[in-house]
């Protein structure tokens, strides 16, 4: 039977299996296996039906605990249940994976393996986290590639319903789950074939059900529970043979042969290797390069991981087996091995105790590899088979990485190469906005499903959100494509961006004889003498084929602004000759039809015509004989910056970080702050220029500045002496800070992202030109180096005195230095001023937990993380522990601190005379309550540790051992602010029980909600903060619930300091709501309103956004301070107008609620009524809340009354 | 008296017609017109431009940031096929259609020759009785002369009357060198009918801000005179239904225009300011003036004050100018 061909990634291929052959799904997003999710939910909302004519529910759950315990409820109750999930996903649901492989119940959790965050979190690939859910008694069936994820989401399905064992399938997160390959789709029919009804009829007959009562989940005691665990036994011993029987059943329909244990190689190998995963399709791409070699190499490819059939094991090794390498992705520090070394090593050695083993007693040896998607390459395999040569090889080794403290790691040679010759091998090189890798996906589809040859995509990107650069590694030809592992010989590299050809070698890549096409706005007689020294010396020497379009240019004319996507799709097509010109564009315009279709016909016709102008705008340029270009060295970071900087963050800034060495790596996983300041990344074209003229000096503009790009000093005169000539000031209009200063607004312009928000605020125009404000656009480049002279200036100005701002006013709020700085968040992001006002009010004295999402990534994923320290070296020390546990973890800190607190005064106590009392009453006596306190303090401990040094050289014994005791806790006399902050997924959701305690704990924590009412960091899925009427992954066709009120409900514990701020809407209320809840002495819970690209607006206006929610009435501004109870005083106080416009017309500048009027015109008329009545009764009750008299304050009305 | 009327081949109760505007974007609201005497309506304006404009709007926001990070492939569901073309409105006509017995006629404003064409094509598919077209272009680029804006007009005109078989009516501005050339050119060009005349919004500035704010204000009963004058003057020299727009709130207005030579009064800012039933208080009203003064019916009365059936015709030119001039002494 043919079958259709499609090119889909991993999750594609899962999801769609796995969605045919169930009726539930409960799933919570996590990376990189949220797509599986999405999909389903996707096809669920269009009413796509499994293979019994039914459409599957799919139901978002609040954490991958609740999704796990969904799932054993709907199996339990006789559904065919599925889940998806990844890294901490899985761990959360190995509680209920015990309990539902102890009722040996059949069920599939696909899983994109994801390393387990252990000195950091890591998004990427390995098997740490499936190898964790080892001993749960799920069986375990491994996936290499995405054809086999589709096979063996079928296969593992199949063999559950008749195991009855519980099974996590299990492929490579990102390299398997985010590769797009051309597959063959299984039909429904095949699907249908492969499923026993029957087996799926005994699955819901062991439901509970009241007509046939039964209890499951009982509680034993020693007398029996050791018997019952024994009981499944037999259940495990045939699931292998089960599987087998599905395999073969699975190849007799399909005619794709799979067996438990699959041997690669010459048929007399001596040296194996055993692996499983994505890595064993470049293992058997070597194997087969090196037997063509004649050399004695094998490989096994294991599928069946669990339960470990040694016999299916022992048989697939050939006999001649002299040497066993067992290749680990996983890292189990303090055993003997990695796991699957230890079966391998046990698995021979219990057949040679038994004394029938087949083969004498291999040197066994283990190695890991690839962890967090670390590339594994055929040099590595080759180096691994060389290793194995040796008399002694080395084990328990490591390859891929440089490991120059244990020693562990193998060499090898990076030149080895086996890409074949006939296989196309591209590079692309783009940024995240301008959709290059949306149109190479596509262009993979078009190649894929337009042609016979095998292809394969594969999508790099950095970690930042502004700016981020993305890398398309393409493969086709006529050959199986089984390079699991990025392109190093290109013979085609295209470069989307011209600024690239600066920062990256791209060239070094390309093989002689390669293609390279540039995008740039220079003319074709002028681009040779615009290229870099380098990129000229490499297209002379690899003789090179140079192409060259204007994007920009055609994409303007087109209508595309800067979507130059679909323009360099058609230069690559009219390059690469994969199509006759005609059938290229044809298929390109079907393409373009096809994805673009339903977003209207005048984006179809803007691609069309971007088509259309792009041939004729493409040039092949001649490439001259010689290099017109000097060499210029420049250095990453600059020479000032600290050494580890220079060394180690400047190679990964530059994406040479696989070439540092173990040694160079932090051991526990501590690094400097402050490091972004040296990652000058040049990304904005426009940046603010500042005009003194026109200036009111509002500070505005410095405290929506998402970046910290733009700040505000006031100083005085003297300080100009040394100031660059172009270095602008004015005069100081307020006397605040004394007589005749001067004022001066910076912009790092190297540091901008350009999201004009700071422009969009201004308030202040220029009088003859209205169009002009205080700050105004221009192009960077020009400014570039002036600016940058201005900025290093700028920063050498001193500080003002903190003790003396007037921090309630945001003006004044603003020239504190922020400790938050140039972070990778969004260009515009609405969730890093609020961060950012926390390190400029608090920063040298704060603490942040940090739940893990957006505010995690941006603020802590290498290569430089933007919390700084002033120049006292003070500033926020940060750290994220998990997404589920954050309100938990910065209780942690307060508890540790308020412990050292405790033992440092008692300390204190008990050494005053020696310290002397007046000292220790300053410092057991201060409040602490305003800058000035905390600087007196300061003072106060200085002298404290000043004094404890002296005595030190007199005291002994017990008394020295106190000294020292009170020496490492003095700084915690000093107040020390605890912020929890984290994302509402976290608030609302996952973490929510958590915060719930943490809130009623009663303890000095400031919790700070950066609600953008969805999960941003996954891609916009529905948390309970979205809104009614709003669209959302897992809510696309609106949501249908209204947001779940979070400062309602920790007001009701009325201990519990509350604010629900905007700034786009009220700065002030915002800056005071900062203040109180860091000054109240029990728990805060800021509730910030975050806009985010997951919202569909302009991110540079979105700060009116901000102010119609609140004008709206949706979003509330109110402080509830629990301290005004004590002056009888209602604590709750309203602080917007309210219901000023219509809900709709706030929801109306959001793709996220609009689009809803475009898909489902009936239902976003409906919920927008719902949504409105939401506001309205929000409204009234938040007003009578307003107007409520505290108990306290009636009685003392009554008192008054009975005086009268 | 006898109040029905034709307009453009369409035979109606009365001369009243609410005019293009908000009021008809609920078919409830069409309801109520009927139920208060409409005799047709002309639904809101199907703008091309905003249909372009949220098309972009909806590719752009749902597409910008996908692909961009490793942890996201985009940022909103696929919510399958979207309703971006004109597809809301051509719905809302046929809803209309169903909902009332009244003619429906669809306006229109393009922006490309093709777009007026293609949508007057499907609005015309959807069941709208008659299209009036509102062009509504400022004149602002200095290289451009007026005889080719005219043009451009015509074109419209000429492009959309040979594409429908439905009547076209053609909603103008009174801002033309030669209107009565040029109201002669639309109807040679193929139109039915000439609305006028088509108020355009005038902007206003902000002064605290500092900023050119959009100010909608309802047209007033001194508008009418315009209309009076113009419809006066073409009555009898174009062969073309006219209807008047702008400035009718009572059945004094009716019975101006309709004595000037007015097929039909179209209303919008009386019923925003006095609601739907407002229709039917003024027919009440107009009824009775007629009656009281012993007309048989509107036809009667029509045009009996226009240009060619006043003793003096030059009222209605520059000599009428003077007057008013003279009058203020």
């Amino acid at each position: 039977m043919e079958r259709k061909k499609v090119t889909i990634d991993g999750n594609e291929a899962a999801a769609y299996t796995a969605y045919h052959i169930n009726e539930v799904i409960a799933i919570y997003p996590i990376t990189p296996s949220s797509n599986m999710g999405e999909w389903t939910d996707a096809w669920s909302a269009n009413g796509m039906k499994n293979i019994w004519n039914d459409v599957p529910s799919v139901t978002e759950m609040q954490s991958e605990g609740g999704a796990s315990g969904a799932v054993h409820g709907a199996l339990q109750n006789g559904a065919l249940t599925t889940t998806f999930t990844s890294s901490q996903g899985l761990l959360l649901m190995i509680p209920n994976m015990f309990k539902i492989a102890g009722e040996l119940t059949s069920t599939v959790f696909n899983i994109a393996a994801r390393s387990i965050a252990a000195q950091a979190l890591s998004i990427f690939g390995d098997h740490s986290d499936v190898m964790a859910a080892r001993s749960t008694g799920f069986a375990m069936l491994s996936s290499n590639s995405v054809q086999e994820i589709m096979d063996m989401a079928l296969i593992a399905q199949a063999s559950t319903l008749e195991s009855r064992i519980p099974f996590i399938h299990f492929f490579d997160g990102f390299r398997s789950s985010h590769e797009v390959k051309k597959i063959e789709q299984l039909s429904l029919d095949d699907m249908r074939e492969m499923i026993d009804d029957e087996l799926v009829l005994a699955h819901r007959g062991r439901a509970m059900s009241p007509d046939n009562p039964f209890i499951r989940g009982t509680a034993q005691n020693p007398d029996v529970f050791f018997q019952a665990r024994e009981t499944v036994n037999p259940f495990y011993i045939k699931c292998p043979e089960i599987v087998q029987k599905q395999m073969d059943k699975f190849a007799k329909i399909v005619g794709r042969k799979y067996h438990l244990f699959d041997y690669v190689g010459a048929p007399d190998a001596e040296r194996i290797t055993i692996i499983m995963g994505s890595g064993a399709e470049a293992v058997e791409e070597t194997v087969e390069y090196l037997t063509s070699q004649q050399e004695k190499v094998g490989m096994l490819k294991v599928r069946l991981y669990r339960p470990f059939s040694i016999e299916h094991f022992i048989n697939a090794l050939p006999k001649t087996v002299k040497t066993i390498t067992v290749l680990d992705r996983t890292k189990e520090p303090g055993a003997n091995g990695e796991p699957m070394y230890l079966d391998v090593v046990n698995a021979i050695t219990e057949r040679f105790m038994e004394g029938n083993l087949p083969f004498e007693f291999p040197k066994i040896i283990g190695g890991r590899y690839g962890l967090s998607s670390k590339e594994f390459t055929p040099a590595m395999i080759k180096g691994i088979y060389d290793e194995m040569k040796k008399e002694k090889p080395k084990n328990h080794f490591t390859i891929g990485i440089m490991d120059d403290v244990t020693n562990t790691s193998l060499d090898y040679n990076p030149e080895f190469s086996i890409e074949p010759e006939e296989t196309f091998r591209g590079k692309f090189y783009g940024l995240g906005a301008d959709g290059t890798v949306g149109a190479n996906k596509n262009s993979i589809k078009i190649i894929g499903e337009g042609t016979d040859y095998f292809a394969q995509g594969y999508f790099v990107y950095d970690s930042k959100k502004s700016g981020s650069t993305t890398i398309s590694h393409l493969r086709f030809g006529p050959k199986e494509i089984k390079s699991t592992y990025l392109i190093d010989r290109a013979n085609f590299i295209a470069c989307h961006q011209t600024v690239f050809i600066e920062k990256f070698d791209m060239l070094e890549d390309a093989i002689e004889g390669a293609t390279f096409l540039l995008n740039t706005q220079v003319p074709k007689e002028k681009v040779w003498d615009s290229l870099p020294h380098k990129v000229q010396s490499d297209l002379i020497k690899k003789k090179m084929n140079l192409y060259i379009i204007d994007a920009y240019k055609v994409a303007q004319a087109t209508g595309m602004g800067a979507r130059i996507n679909t323009i360099m799709q058609t230069c690559f097509f009219a390059i690469s000759n994969i199509f006759k010109k005609e059938k290229a564009i044809e298929l390109i315009k079907s393409s373009i039809k096809k994805t673009y279709g339903s977003k209207g016909d005048k984006i179809v016709e803007m691609n069309f015509a971007a088509v259309d102008q792009t041939i004729e705008n493409l040039f092949k340029v001649d490439i001259p004989e010689k290099v017109t270009n000097k060499a210029v060295d420049t250095n990453t970071v600059s020479e000032n910056a600290p050494e580890f900087v220079r060394k180690v963050t400047a190679r990964m800034i530059e994406g040479k970080g696989d070439s540092l060495k173990v040694s160079q790596m932090p051991n526990d996983g501590t690094y400097m702050t402050g490091t972004t300041k040296w990652e000058k990344r040049n990304i904005a074209l426009e940046v603010p220029v500042w005009d003194p003229d026109v200036c009111i000096q509002c500070n505005k503009c410095v405290i929506v500045c998402p970046h910290a790009t733009i700040r505000a000093k006031v100083y005085t005169e003297d300080q100009l002496k040394d100031a660059p000539k172009d270095f602008k000031y004015m005069k100081f209009k307020a006397k605040d800070y004394g007589e005749d200063l001067l004022y001066s607004l910076q912009v790092a312009v190297e540091d901008c992202t350009g999201c004009k928000i700071c422009v969009d605020v201004c308030p202040a125009k220029n009088k003859s030109e209205t169009r002009l404000k205080a700050i105004n656009m221009h192009e960077q480049l020009p400014l570039r180096e002036t600016e940058r002279k201005n900025w290093d200036f700028f920063l050498s100005i001193p500080e003002l005195d903190r003790t003396k701002v007037n921090m309630t006013k945001v003006k004044d709020s603003q020239f504190l230095e922020p400790l938050f700085e140039f972070s990778g968040a969004c260009s515009g992001c609405g969730e890093t001023p609020y961060v950012k006002l926390v390190s400029q009010m608090f920063g040298d004295r704060t603490l942040v937990a940090n739940a893990t999402g957006c505010s995690s990534i941006y603020g802590g994923n290498l290569p430089t993380t933007p919390w700084s320290a002033n120049k006292d070296g003070r500033g926020p020390s940060w750290n994220n522990s998990l997404f589920e546990d954050n309100a938990e973890f910065g209780l942690g800190f307060r508890l540790a601190i308020d412990k050292h607190i405790e033992h440092a005064e008692t300390l204190l106590k008990t050494y005053s005379n020696e310290l002397g009392s007046e000292l220790i009453e300053n410092i057991l006596n201060n409040k602490q309550k305003n800058e000035a306190d905390i600087y007196e303090q300061r003072g106060y401990v200085d002298i404290l540790n000043k004094k404890l040094k002296d005595l030190l050289g007199s005291a002994s014994g017990q008394k020295n051992k106190d000294i020292n005791q009170l020496i490492s806790l003095s700084n915690y006399l000093v107040k020390k602010s605890v912020w929890i902050m984290g994302g509402d997924g976290w608030a609302y959701d996952i973490g929510y029980g958590g915060l719930d305690h943490v809130l009623a704990s009663g303890k000095n924590v400031n919790v700070l909600v950066l609600d953008t009412e969805v999960y941003s960091n996954t891609g916009g899925q529905m948390s309970k903060a979205t809104p009614r009427a709003a669209v959302a992954k897992f809510a696309a066709a609106g949501k249908p619930g209204a947001k779940k009120d979070l400062g309602m409900m920790a007001m009701s514990y009325g201990n519990v300091y509350v604010a629900k701020v905007a700034l786009g809407a009220n700065d002030t209320q915002t800056v005071r709501a900062f203040i109180e809840a860091e000054a109240y002495d029990g728990p805060s819970l800021i509730i910030a309103y975050s806009h985010c690209i997951a919202h569909g607006i302009n991110m540079g206006l979105a700060m009116h956004n901000q102010k119609a929610a609140v004008d709206s009435g949706y979003w509330q501004l109110y402080r509830y301070n629990p301290e005004l109870v004590k002056e009888n005083k209602n604590p709750f106080k309203l602080e917007s107008k309210g219901l000023k416009i219509p809900f709709k017309d706030f929801a109306y500048m959001e793709t996220r609620y609009k689009m809803l009027t475009k898909s489902h015109p009936e239902r976003a008329k409906q919920l927008m009524i719902e949504a409105q009545n939401d506001v309205n009764e929000k409204w009234n009750m938040y007003q009578q809340m307003n107007s409520f008299k505290p108990l306290t304050e009636e009685k003392s009305e009554e008192k008054e009354e009975v005086k009268k | 008296m006898k109040l029905e009327t034709k307009y453009l081949g369409l035979k109606l109760k009365n001369p009243i017609v609410p005019s293009a505007g908000p009021l008809s974007k609920e078919i409830d609201d069409i309801k109520k017109m009927e139920d208060c005497e409409a005799a047709a309506v002309v639904l809101y304006s199907l703008f091309e431009e905003q249909i372009e404009h949220e098309s972009f709007e909806l590719y752009h926001h749902t597409t910008v940031h996908a692909n961009s990070h490793a942890e996201a492939t985009n940022y909103f569901p696929d919510a399958g096929n979207y309703t971006t073309g004109p597809d809301e409105y051509l719905e809302h006509i046929k809803k209309a259609k169903d909902a009332v017995e009244i003619p429906i006629i669809a306006s229109l404003n393009g922006k490309l020759l093709g777009g007026w064409t293609e949508y007057a094509k499907k609005i015309e598919q959807a069941g709208a009785d008659a299209l009036e077209l509102n062009i509504y272009k400022i004149a602002a680029d200095v290289n451009k002369s007026g005889s080719d804006i005219e043009k451009t007009y015509i074109e419209i005109v000429k492009a959309v009357t040979s594409t429908v078989k439905i009547p076209v009516a053609v909603k103008l501005s009174p801002y033309f060198s030669s209107m009565s050339w040029m109201a002669n050119q639309i109807v040679e060009a193929g139109a039915k009918g000439l609305v006028l005349f088509n108020r355009f919004y005038q902007p206003d500035i902000d002064l605290e801000k500092l900023e050119v704010v959009p100010n909608v204000v309802l047209s007033t009963p001194e508008m009418i005179r315009l209309r009076v004058r113009w419809i006066a003057i073409l009555r009898d020299n174009i062969k073309a239904d006219l209807a008047a727009t702008g400035g009718v709130y009572t059945e004094k207005d009716i019975l101006k225009l309709i004595m000037s030579g007015a097929q039909v009064t179209q209303m919008l800012s009386a019923l925003l300011k006095f609601g739907i039933e407002h229709i039917k208080e003024v027919l009440t009203k107009l009824i009775y003036w007629g009656e009281e003064h012993e007309y048989e019916s509107l036809d009667q009365m029509r045009g009996s004050i226009c240009y060619k059936n006043v003793t003096d015709p030059s009222q209605f030119e520059r000599a009428n100018y003077m007057n008013v001039l003279n009058s203020y002494k």
